[in-house]
This record gives C-alpha cells, sequence and structure tokens, in this order.
C-alpha cells in the first residue's frame, strides 16, 4: 500500500487523499493515516513544485553552478563532517558524495555569477578539509527530476480506434 | 459518362463478399468528432503513452546504418530469437525460432494470416462476443463462417466451455478468442481454460488465440492457452509489442505454432506482405532487450486509472465490472432505456465524450459501452464529470 500511494504523490504531489484512493482501492483514511506515517517516518521529505522560470517570466533568475570538491576525510566521521557543515548553508541546493577524481559534489543557487563565485572562495575553498575545488556554472536546464522542462511529448491518437 | 451509368444499371464492382461485411460500428462518430472542440475521448483503443524512447532510439540508430531493406519473410532471426526466448521465459514454451515464429504486420495480420491458412469454405470458427471488431470479418473473408457465443455480464463476460462446446458441429475447424478481452476486460481463470482446452483435444480443434493483451492482467494470472497440457501443438498463439510496449504504430505481431502451421501461413504472408517493417522489427528487438521495467510501469499506471475510472462509472450508476485486464471497462447502460449506440451518439452530441457502444463488437454488447482508461486521470475525471451530467439528465427525464 505504501509503495502505490508514494509513487502516486511522487508524480503528484497534489492527489488528494480522496484521489489516491479511488486509483488504488484504499479507504480515504487508510491512504490519510499512511501518508501520515510516510511524513512522519521522513519518507516524505518534502512537496515541491518544479518551476521553469525561464517561462515564469518574473524577470532574472537565479544562478547555478555545480561544484566539485576534494576533501580530505577526517578521522572517525569520514566525509560526514563537512559534509554536514556544508550542508547548512542555504546556498547549497543539493549535496552528495561521489566516487572518481571528487568527492563531494556541491549545487549552488544564488542571486549573480559573482555572489555564487565569492561564495565558493570564501567559504568552500576556505575550508580547512577542502584542498581543492572545481567550478561549472549551469547554462541551461533541460529535465529535471524526471521531467523534460520543455514539455513532455504526447501521444497523438486518432480519437476512436476499435 | 460511362454506358453502364447510362444504361442506369445497379452493377456494383465490389465482390458480395465484401458487400456482406458489417460497416463499422464507429466510422459514424469519426465523423461527428472531426466538426468538434474539446472532445474528452474514451473510445480509443491504444495506450497514451510514447514508445520508451530507448526502444525509438535503437529505430533511429537502425536507419542510421542502413537498414532499411527486406527481412526474411519469417523477420529478422534475432527478434524471432527473441520472442522465443521470451514465451520461453514466461510460459514455458518451446517454439523454435526456424520455423515456428513469424513475424506479421502487428497481431492484426497474424489473425488473418492464421484464418487464410486454416479455413477452407464453409468451415466454422467459434468467437466469443462481444468480440474484437476483426475477428467475424477475418473469418468471413477467409471463407468461413464465424459463429459467435455471446458472453454476459453475469459470468465477468468469461466465455463459458459448455457454451462453446454446444455450438460444435462437424464443420467447426476452430475457436478463435482473445483474452485478457477488448473490449470486455475480462480475463479466462485456468479451470476455464484447460475446459476450453479438453474441448479442443476432444473435437479436434485449433485454437487461435489472441493474446496481444497479455502483459495487461491486475491481480489475476494471464493463462498463455499454447502453455496447457498438449495444446502448444493446435493453438495458434498470436501476440505482439503494440500493447505491452505502446508501439500500436509500429505495427509488429508474431505468430507462432507448428512447423506446418507457420509454414502456410509463411506461404500467405509472403505473396501478400514479404515481410514486416524492418524499422519495426529492430525496435521490437530493443523492446525485448530493454526488459521489464517500461512495461511494468505503465500497466501500474493503467491499474490507478482502472481504480478510478471502474470506481466513477459505478458512482455515475453505470453499473461497471472490474475488468481484470486489458485497458477496458464495459459498464452497463440497461437501466437508462436505449441503445449503446444512441447513448455514444447522444453523450457525444451533448457532452462531447467519445466512447464506443457495445453493439460495435457484436449483438451481445448490446446494452454496455465501451470505455477506454489509456487516458490521463484529469481526462478520467472531465469525461465522468461530464458523463454524470448526461446521466442526471437522462434519468431527470429531460
Amino acid at each position: 500500500m505504501m509503495k502505490d500511494i508514494l509513487k502516486i504523490l511522487e508524480q503528484n504531489a497534489k492527489a488528494t487523499p480522496e484521489e489516491i484512493s479511488e486509483m488504488t482501492g484504499h479507504t480515504p483514511e487508510e491512504v490519510r493515516e499512511t501518508i501520515a506515517q510516510a511524513e512522519r517516518d521522513r519518507a516524505i521529505v518534502k512537496y515541491k513544485t518544479i518551476i521553469n522560470w525561464d517561462r515564469a517570466g518574473v524577470g532574472a533568475q537565479e544562478v547555478m553552478a555545480l561544484v566539485e570538491l576534494r576533501v580530505t576525510p577526517q578521522r572517525d566521521v569520514g566525509f560526514d563532517g563537512v559534509a554536514k557543515r556544508i550542508a547548512r548553508f542555504p546556498e547549497v541546493r543539493s549535496l552528495q558524495l561521489m566516487s572518481g577524481d571528487f568527492d563531494l559534489s556541491v549545487l549552488l543557487v544564488g542571486p549573480t555569477m559573482q555572489e555564487v563565485a565569492s561564495f565558493v572562495a570564501m567559504k568552500l575553498a576556505a575550508l580547512e578539509e577542502v584542498q581543492g575545488t572545481t567550478t561549472h556554472f549551469l547554462l541551461k536546464r533541460f529535465k529535471e527530476d524526471g521531467v523534460i522542462l520543455d514539455g513532455e511529448e504526447v501521444a497523438k491518437r486518432l480519437p476512436l480506434t476499435p | 459518362m460511362s454506358n453502364k451509368q447510362e444504361a442506369g444499371q445497379q452493377k456494383s464492382y465490389l465482390s458480395q463478399r465484401v458487400r456482406d461485411l458489417a460497416p463499422s460500428g464507429i466510422r459514424k462518430f469519426f465523423d461527428i468528432i472531426y466538426t468538434m472542440d474539446d472532445v474528452v475521448s474514451l473510445g480509443v483503443g491504444e495506450p497514451d503513452f510514447v514508445t520508451p524512447w530507448r526502444i525509438r532510439e535503437a529505430a533511429i540508430y537502425s536507419l542510421e546504418k542502413g537498414y532499411t531493406m527486406y527481412t526474411s519473410n519469417f523477420g529478422l532471426l534475432e527478434l524471432r530469437q527473441g520472442i522465443s526466448r521470451y514465451l520461453n521465459e514466461r510460459y514455458d514454451l518451446s517454439y523454435d525460432p526456424a520455423n515456428q515464429v513469424i513475424v506479421t504486420v502487428g497481431a492484426s495480420q497474424a489473425i488473418d494470416l492464421a484464418m487464410r491458412a486454416i479455413l477452407d469454405p464453409g468451415d466454422e470458427v467459434i468467437i466469443p462476443e462481444p468480440t474484437y471488431v476483426s475477428y467475424v470479418p477475418c473469418v468471413s473473408l477467409s471463407g468461413g463462417i464465424p459463429v459467435t457465443v455471446p458472453t454476459h455480464m453475469e459470468n465477468s463476460f468469461r466465455v463459458q466451455p459448455a457454451d462453446i462446446e454446444a455450438r460444435i458441429t462437424p464443420r467447426t475447424k476452430a475457436i478463435l478468442m482473445g483474452y485478457p478481452n477488448n473490449p470486455t476486460g475480462a480475463v479466462m481463470p485456468r479451470a476455464e481454460m484447460e475446459q476450453i482446452a479438453d474441448i479442443a483435444r476432444c473435437h479436434d480443434l485449433i485454437v487461435v488465440s489472441d493474446e496481444i493483451y497479455e502483459r495487461l492482467v491486475y491481480g489475476v494470472e494471464h493463462i498463455c492457452f499454447a502453455s496447457l497440457p498438449g495444446m502448444a501443438e493446435r493453438t495458434i498463439h498470436v501476440g505482439g509489442f503494440s500493447k505491452s510496449y505502446a508501439m500500436t504504430g509500429w505495427r509488429i505481431g508474431y505468430a507462432c505454432s507448428s512447423p506446418e502451421i507457420i509454414e502456410a501461413i509463411m506461404k500467405v504472408h509472403q505473396y501478400t506482405m514479404m515481410c514486416a517493417p524492418t524499422q519495426g522489427q529492430m525496435a521490437a528487438i530493443e523492446a525485448l532487450r530493454s526488459g521489464d521495467g517500461p512495461v511494468e510501469e505503465m500497466r501500474e499506471e493503467y491499474n490507478r486509472r482502472r481504480h478510478l475510472m471502474v470506481a466513477g462509472l459505478n458512482r455515475l450508476g453505470l453499473s461497471c465490472l472490474e475488468p481484470q485486464g486489458a485497458f477496458y471497462t464495459f459498464p452497463s447502460i440497461k437501466g437508462l432505456d436505449m441503445s449503446s449506440d444512441e447513448f455514444a451518439e447522444r453523450l457525444l452530441m451533448e457532452e462531447r465524450v467519445a466512447l464506443v457502444p457495445g453493439s460495435a463488437f457484436g449483438p451481445s454488447g448490446e446494452g454496455h459501452v465501451r470505455c477506454c482508461y489509456a487516458v490521463s486521470t484529469e481526462e478520467i475525471e472531465e469525461a465522468l464529470e461530464r458523463m454524470g451530467r448526461f446521466v442526471g439528465n437522462l434519468k431527470g427525464g429531460r
């Protein structure tokens, strides 16, 4: 039951317990309780909206940068200590530990390129554990969270077929 | 003006056989829809997903590599091997890709070829009804005589083995059935399929089993008829990629049977079609390689919509079974005192919702309409709201 409900919410956070109930065959009360439990367990972390700011027509958008960090792990806590510290900055949109040539991948958001660059220099590169950074500014977003931003394809069907 | 017209003769150049075919039950709705905007259509018979990109990309690549020629009449060997492997893994069937599998232009062509390969004039073919629209014409066009067996809502639209047996005559050659069923969504349980297998054995009949919707069942097991004991040699198993992989426009289906029957089917196919389209075959190879992931994702989505549609129709008082397969519901409109054709036409004119009248699938479909739930949840909700208004007005005696 949990999986059915979460799959629906993952696609449509606005689906109501009544709608989910009809789609799954569980009662609205069961659905409500399952969602509440998932929220308590933080299986559901947050409800958010994917916005294509290019289409929103509300002026200048924010600047995003992907920053690769090479980090010296610390005794006992490995990468977790520095990762938790970096994660607290509100400028950090997402943060992952990676395999390969670098360690932490940080997605930064800021109002201007200067402010993002300055954040990298003053806050990230300045951390004692950080050995080096490589900053890539994001030029265009094509797909986010599994959704193609410029519109998904629609099947062009005949209105009636046997 | 030709001499004949001048003479006022009524002669038609059309064959009697074609003139005798019943006209399509959906043609006139088509003509109406094209004059309208804002129609919500539950009248479709195909997935609303676009073919998964991985499959399309493989077909594009095949074009770039120059795969633009005919294939073997049987179809690409790699595809036949893939189909054979798939049926082995899924249903424990053992078809030799060399001579027991043929790739066809959709499952529809496989049914046509099967009928042409097995029927002599006057041979009878038993067909459960409501039936997919092409079964009866395919039999007639091959010179056979379709013998329909009505199925009923009380039996969940499953064909009753005794009803089949009651229609067997010395001329009966085959049983042609499609489960999961279009239009009813019925799925046949194992016990009843085994009884049909006994009947086929006892009366020495061929069974043509159209299993195009095999992957779309909900909470029940699909019984592959050829996998029943002793049935592989007397079954023409028909399958395809259209519904499972959202590949209707690619036109790739297949038939599997004994070497003798497949050889006969191939003989007709080679003279009438040569081969199925090469790009479609390349795409189908990739579809089989890509595994169950996309199929299962689409099935889960249909399942959610199925619940939504069934609950909504029953709430409107259009009593509706929970269909166990395909992507159709077949609600009853018997309380409304009008034919399914009138219901469909008035619903389209008054509320701009398109669906297919049950009578399009044979006389025993009367009293029902087919609503497809391979449409978005928003469209289902909109259609239900409009239908609610329509039914409310009818009951209010407008």
